[in-house]
C-alpha cells in the first residue's frame, strides 16, 4: 500500500531519560520510516510525552542513541530538531487567536519584501498549502478565534508542514474534537503519509489508532511493551499491552494456581 | 448572507465520509471543493462575493459578529458634536474645531504610545510622569543651560525612551507585573521632574522657540491644507488600487474597484472637510500634521512589518509567540520604550501649549485621559486588537467633551463624570463585542 524505505527516518536505540528520582524512560526503542504512521500509545505516565519531548529536543536524552536517516545525531534543543526536519504539533496548539490564518501559518517566519510583509505572497502560498492538504476553512483571512476546534487543529498541522519536515509529531491531535473534526484530522494524517512524511501520532483513542496508523508502539512504565502491526493485531491485544493485562494480580494468581495444581 | 449563522462549521458535511471505527480502506477521496475551485475556501461558509454586493454583505456579517471596529466611536463622536452644537452654536465653528485639534495632539501622542502597550494586553501608568520629565528636561537644558533647541529636544525625547526601556526591561526580564513597575515609574519620574525643575518650579520657554512653534505654527497658505488632503486621498487610492491589482495577479481575493472608490470617498470627505475648516481659521496646524504623520508611520509599522506582526502575536498568545521563535523579552522592552518615547513627545506638545514647564505637568487627569483615549478609540484592553488611529478618534472624543463643556461654562467635576461615563460605555462595548465575537466565532 505505502512504500516504506529501508532506513528509518528516525530510530531510537536504548533511549533512557531520568528526572531526579524518576526513571521516565528506560531503554526505549522506536523506528519510524518515511511514509509511515506510527502510533505511540500508553497509559497516563507511560512516558509518551517525555519520549516525544526528547525527540523534539525539549528534554535531551541521558542514555542511548538517536539515529536520523541512519546516522547518530544529538538533539539538545528544539532548534536542533527543527534543523533536522522534525516538526511537532503540541496538544495546546499555540496559535494566536487574534491573528488570521495566514499570519498564524507564517508566524515567526514571515515573508518579507524590502522589509515589508509580503502579504500577497504569504496568502497565495497559504492557499496553495491548504489546497494541497485539502484543508477547508472559511477564509484564510479570518482570525483563528472564528475557527472550530478541528479547523484549528488542521491549521496547526498545516503550520508544521511549512518547513517541509521529514517527521511530524502529533500530540493527541483528536483529543478535544467532535466526530466530524476528528475525521478531518485523520484524513489529514493520511495525506501526510501519502506525501511521504513520517508521522508519530500520540493518541488515547484506539479507534483513531486503528484508522490511520501502520504500526503501534506501546509504552508502559517508561519501557517498550511491544510494537504491533495494526492490520494483524486486535484492539484487545493492544489494550492489554497498554494496561499490562498480561502481568497483573489476576494473571499472576492464575499462573500460581496452575503451578499448585500440577 | 445571513445563512452563515445557520450553518455552523462543525455541522456534518455530506461530502465528507466518516470512518472512525472501521479500519481504513482507501480513505482519501479528494473533496470536491478542493477539486473544482481554484481556492481552498469552504463552500459552506463566508465566501465573499466579488463586487460591491459582496462588500456590503461582508460588512453586515462583521457587524453581526461583533466586529464593530471604530464604528461606535465614530457614531459617538457625531452624537457628542451634535449635542454640543445644539447647546452652543459656537461649538462647530472653525476656530473652536481648530483649537480642539491642536489641543488634542499632546494627549493624542501619549495615547498612541498607550495603544502599543494595550496591544500587548499590558498597561503603562508612568506615561503622565514621563511626559512631565520630557518637558522639564527640555526646559532645563535649553533655557537654564543654554543648549541648542534641537539637541535639547532630542535629549528630552530620549529621556522618555530610556525611562520606558527601563520599565520594559524590569517587566519583561525580571517578570515584575507591568502595573507595579509603571506605578513605581509614575512616582519616581514625577519626583525626578520636580527635582530637575528645582526650587523655582516653573521654567518659561521661549514663546518663539522650536517647542512653542509645535502648537503655535500654522501653515497659513490655503494650498497647504487642501494639498495635504489631496495627497492623502490620492496616496490612499493608489496604494489600495495597486495592492488590489497585485492580489488579483496573484490569484487571491482582491477588493473590487467599487469598494476602493467607496473607501477613498469615505476618506476624502473628512479630509477635505477638515482642510476647509482649517483654512477658514488660521490654516493647517503644524501639530496636526505631525500627529497624522506619526499615526501613518505607527500604523504602517504595526500592520506591514514583521515587528508589528510580533506585537500582535504577543497580544494574542505569549506561548505561541515563544514557540514561533519570537524574542518576547526584546519585544516587550521595545514596546515600553516606544510608549515612553511617545509620552515624551506628548509632553513636549503639552509644554508647548503653555510655553512652560511647570510642576503640575504630567499629573492630574492626563494619564487617565491618555489611557481613556486609546480605549475609547477602540483599542481592546484584552490585547491583540487595535490600531494607532484609535488614539486619534479617542482623543478627539475626550477633547471635544472638554471644549464643549468649557464653552457651556460647566466646571471640571461634571467634565470628569461625563468622560468617565463615556469611558465606561466604551469598555462595556469592548467587553460585549469580545463576547459576541466569541459566540459568533463559529458562524
Amino acid at each position: 500500500m505505502v512504500h516504506v524505505s529501508a532506513t528509518p527516518v528516525l530510530a531510537l536505540r536504548g533511549v533512557s531519560k531520568r528526572f531526579g528520582a524518576v526513571q521516565a524512560l528506560t531503554d526505549v526503542e522506536l523506528e519510524v520510516h518515511a511514509g509511515e504512521v506510527v502510533a505511540l500509545v500508553g497509559d497516563n505516565g507511560a512516558g509518551k510525552s517525555t519520549l516525544v519531548k526528547t525527540i523534539a529536543g525539549v528534554h535531551p536524552i541521558d542514555d542511548g542513541v538517536i539515529e536520523w536517516e541512519g546516522r547518530g545525531v544529538q538533539i539538545n534543543k528544539p532548534h536542533d530538531a527543527q534543523a533536522l526536519g522534525i516538526a511537532t504539533v503540541y496538544q495546546d496548539l499555540a496559535l494566536c487567536d487574534n491573528i488570521d490564518v495566514v499570519g498564524n501559518l507564517y508566524l515567526g517566519r514571515e515573508l518579507r519584501k524590502r522589509g515589508i510583509l509580503d502579504e500577497v505572497e504569504m496568502e497565495r502560498r497559504s492557499r496553495e498549502l491548504l489546497t494541497t492538504l485539502s484543508i477547508r476553512i472559511p477564509s484564510v483571512r479570518i482570525p483563528i478565534a472564528s475557527l472550530s476546534g478541528g479547523q484549528r487543529q488542521t491549521v496547526a498541522i498545516a503550520r508544521s508542514m511549512l518547513g517541509e519536515p521529514k517527521l511530524v509529531i502529533l500530540d493527541e491531535p483528536t483529543a478535544a474534537l467532535g466526530v466530524e473534526q476528528t475525521a478531518q484530522v485523520l484524513d489529514l494524517v493520511e495525506r501526510l503519509r501519502e506525501r511521504g512524511h513520517a508521522v508519530i501520532l500520540i493518541s488515547h483513542n484506539m479507534a483513531d489508532v486503528k484508522a490511520v496508523a501502520d504500526k503501534v508502539a506501546v509504552l508502559r512504565l517508561g519501557r517498550n511493551n511491544g510494537v504491533f502491526d495494526v492490520k494483524t493485531t486486535s484492539q484487545e491485544e493492544i489494550i492489554s499491552a497498554i494496561t499490562g493485562a498480561t502481568d497483573n494480580a489476576v494473571t499472576r494468581r492464575a499462573a500460581r494456581n496452575a503451578e499448585v495444581q500440577k | 448572507m445571513s445563512t452563515d449563522k445557520t450553518s455552523p462549521a462543525d455541522k456534518a458535511d455530506p461530502t465528507e465520509p466518516i470512518h472512525l471505527d472501521k479500519p481504513h480502506e482507501a480513505p482519501v477521496d479528494a473533496p470536491p471543493a478542493a477539486g473544482e475551485a481554484v481556492t481552498a475556501v469552504d463552500p459552506r461558509l463566508l465566501v465573499r462575493e466579488q463586487g460591491f454586493a459582496g462588500y456590503l454583505s461582508e460588512f453586515k456579517r462583521k457587524m453581526k459578529a461583533g466586529d464593530l471596529g471604530s464604528l461606535p466611536v465614530v457614531v459617538g463622536l457625531i452624537v457628542i458634536m451634535a449635542i454640543f452644537q445644539s447647546l452652543n452654536s459656537n461649538f462647530l465653528t472653525a476656530g473652536n474645531l481648530s483649537d480642539i485639534s491642536v489641543a488634542m495632539v499632546g494627549t493624542g501622542m501619549i495615547a498612541t504610545g498607550i495603544v502599543f502597550v494595550l496591544l500587548l494586553g499590558e498597561i503603562d501608568l508612568s506615561v503622565g510622569s514621563v511626559s512631565g520629565v520630557a518637558g522639564a528636561t527640555f526646559a532645563v537644558l535649553n533655557v537654564t543651560h543654554g543648549m541648542s533647541e534641537w539637541l535639547a529636544l532630542v535629549l528630552a525625547i530620549l529621556t522618555g525612551t530610556v525611562a520606558g526601556a527601563i520599565h520594559g526591561f524590569v517587566f519583561a526580564r525580571i517578570g515584575v507585573p507591568a502595573f507595579a513597575v509603571t506605578l513605581a515609574g509614575l512616582l519616581f519620574w514625577n519626583g525626578f521632574m520636580l527635582q530637575v525643575l528645582g526650587s523655582n518650579g516653573t521654567i518659561n520657554l521661549d514663546s518663539e522657540g522650536l517647542v512653542a512653534k509645535l502648537t503655535s505654527y500654522y501653515f497659513s497658505d490655503v494650498a497647504a491644507a487642501y494639498g495635504l488632503a489631496a495627497v492623502a486621498v490620492v496616496a490612499f487610492f493608489l496604494t489600495s488600487f495597486l495592492d488590489s491589482r497585485r492580489r488579483e495577479a496573484a490569484g487571491v481575493p482582491s477588493r473590487p474597484l467599487s469598494e476602493i472608490v467607496l473607501r477613498t470617498v469615505l476618506l476624502a470627505v473628512p479630509a477635505v472637510g477638515a482642510a476647509a475648516v482649517y483654512n477658514q481659521y488660521k490654516g493647517l496646524p503644524l501639530a496636526v500634521v505631525l500627529f497624522l504623520a506619526v499615526l501613518v508611520l505607527t500604523d504602517f509599522v504595526l500592520r506591514r512589518t514583521a515587528y508589528g506582526r510580533k506585537v500582535f502575536a504577543l497580544g494574542g498568545s505569549i506561548e505561541a509567540s515563544r514557540r514561533a521563535g519570537i524574542n518576547v523579552v526584546m519585544i516587550r522592552t521595545s514596546i515600553y520604550a516606544i510608549s515612553g518615547t511617545f509620552a515624551a513627545i506628548g509632553g513636549l506638545f503639552l509644554a508647548s501649549k503653555i510655553t512652560a514647564a511647570n510642576q503640575g505637568a504630567g499629573s492630574g487627569e492626563l494619564l487617565m485621559n491618555a489611557i481613556a483615549a486609546a480605549v475609547i478609540g477602540g483599542t481592546s484592553l484584552f490585547g491583540g486588537r487595535g490600531r494607532t488611529w484609535n488614539a486619534l478618534l479617542g482623543v478627539l472624543v475626550i477633547t471635544s467633551i472638554q471644549y464643549g463643556l468649557a464653552l457651556q461654562g460647566i466646571a471640571s467635576p461634571i467634565q470628569y463624570m461625563i468622560t468617565g461615563g463615556v469611558l465606561l460605555a466604551t469598555v462595556v462595548i469592548d467587553a460585549v463585542t469580545r463576547k459576541t465575537q466569541k459566540s459568533a466565532g463559529r458562524a
